[in-house]
């Protein structure tokens, strides 16, 4: 669900937020308007803003891991994470991690990928919540939830700064939670 | 074995949070395991700390994080001392226009890239990474930002290999690690 519905309506943060991210378009291939957040981490207030949205939400929520999937992922979960006193678990691509992995595949729109998490960085019963800049098929999250799932970890949400159309309406990614701070920029929307 | 660097009693935690990891890799190399000490939320924290009391107030508006695990330790530390987080990433990540510097690996060449636009001349920056082996990805890095008119402050790494003399590839640029290994 997004934050304006969820309590956030009006928030001029979100606003700041949106602003600050670039639109790319055809990349990496003609046709894709690429959201790019790396104009948001330029911009120290929006950049800020961002965390402190995620952290208020999760605050009381009693979350003992933030799992981040690479690479952008690792770039907002670990300020959460150390903002709640969690861990940071970074799912990363695969033959990145040194020890031992438990991998799970997903679905491209052209082949497959493949998600991988150490063995013993989460416990069974740990409170998760899964991090990633953006959503679209919400392919990615779902291999994600699958990894926290088979060591037994609870997924309490997944949350994202960015959610595509295609998730819009959507409060659920394979029966969990979804929160997403705001929709894709235009062309026009990104203040230099 | 690590050393550990000053005298400050954080140091030893953060110190044995990291794992090693024989042959990894591939055989020979013992590598240094962060994602450990990710998961200790008082070494991870006290990290961050180091880093953000030695930079806060020095005019750093930059924190350059070297892909991908300079993306665990750079956006902390950029967000406590208010500077900018800028991502130094492989070949045909970032979307928009980039410049690239390129480097020499023990076989063959990579190179890393940074968004145009993303620093200024005349800005501060700090380069972050996990750890500095040979300090060629760091050199490239100092190279790149120095290229567009910014000036490095420091390089900041968790751990330095000392053996592999990152340090003295450096030239010019301050070293600073919290975790020295042999």
């Amino acid at each position: 669900m997004f934050a304006a519905e969820n309590g956030l309506k009006g928030d001029p943060r979100l606003e700041a937020i949106s602003a600050a991210i670039r639109v790319v378009p055809n990349f990496p291939k003609k046709g894709i308007m690429f959201q790019d957040i790396t104009t948001l981490l330029l911009d120290y207030k929006a950049f800020k803003h961002t965390i402190d949205i995620f952290v208020d939400r999760y605050k009381d929520m009693h979350v003992s891991v933030v799992a981040g999937v690479e690479a952008r992922g690792f770039m907002f979960g670990p300020s959460i994470a150390l903002a709640l006193g969690a861990k940071f678990v970074p799912l990363r691509k695969p033959g990145k991690l040194p020890g031992n992995v438990i991998s799970k595949s997903y679905d491209l729109e052209y082949g497959h990928d493949c998600l991988e998490m150490h063995v013993d960085a989460v416990k069974a019963g740990e409170r998760v919540i899964v991090i990633d800049d953006l959503v679209a098929t919400g392919g990615t999250l779902s291999a994600a939830i699958s990894l926290l799932e088979s060591v037994e970890a609870e997924v309490v949400e997944c949350a994202c700064v960015i959610g595509l159309p295609e998730v819009k309406g959507q409060h659920m990614l394979k029966g969990k939670p979804l929160y997403v701070l705001v929709e894709p920029s235009g062309l026009d929307d990104h203040l230099c | 074995m690590a050393f550990e660097d000053g005298t400050d009693p954080r140091i030893p935690k953060i110190a044995s949070a990291i794992r090693v990891i024989p042959n990894f890799p591939k055989p020979g190399i013992m590598f240094q395991d962060i994602t450990t000490l990710l998961l200790d939320t008082q070494a991870f924290k006290d990290t961050i700390d180091l880093f953000v009391e030695r930079y806060k107030g020095k005019d750093i508006s930059v924190v350059a994080g070297v892909e991908a695990r300079g993306f665990i330790f750079g956006p902390p530390i950029a967000l406590a001392i208010g500077a900018k987080f800028v991502p130094m990433r492989k070949p045909k990540k970032l979307p928009g226009e980039v410049i690239s510097e390129e480097y020499s690996l023990e076989y063959g060449t990579d190179k890393i890239e940074m968004h145009v636009g993303a620093v200024q001349p005349g800005e501060r920056a700090l380069v972050i990474d996990d750890l500095i082996a040979t300090g060629g990805t760091l050199c490239a890095a100092i190279r790149l930002l120095e290229r567009v008119g910014v000036k490095v402050v420091e390089c900041a790494c968790v751990i330095e290999l000392a053996e592999l003399k990152g340090r003295e590839k450096l030239g010019e640029t301050p070293l600073f690690v919290l975790v020295s290994s042999t």
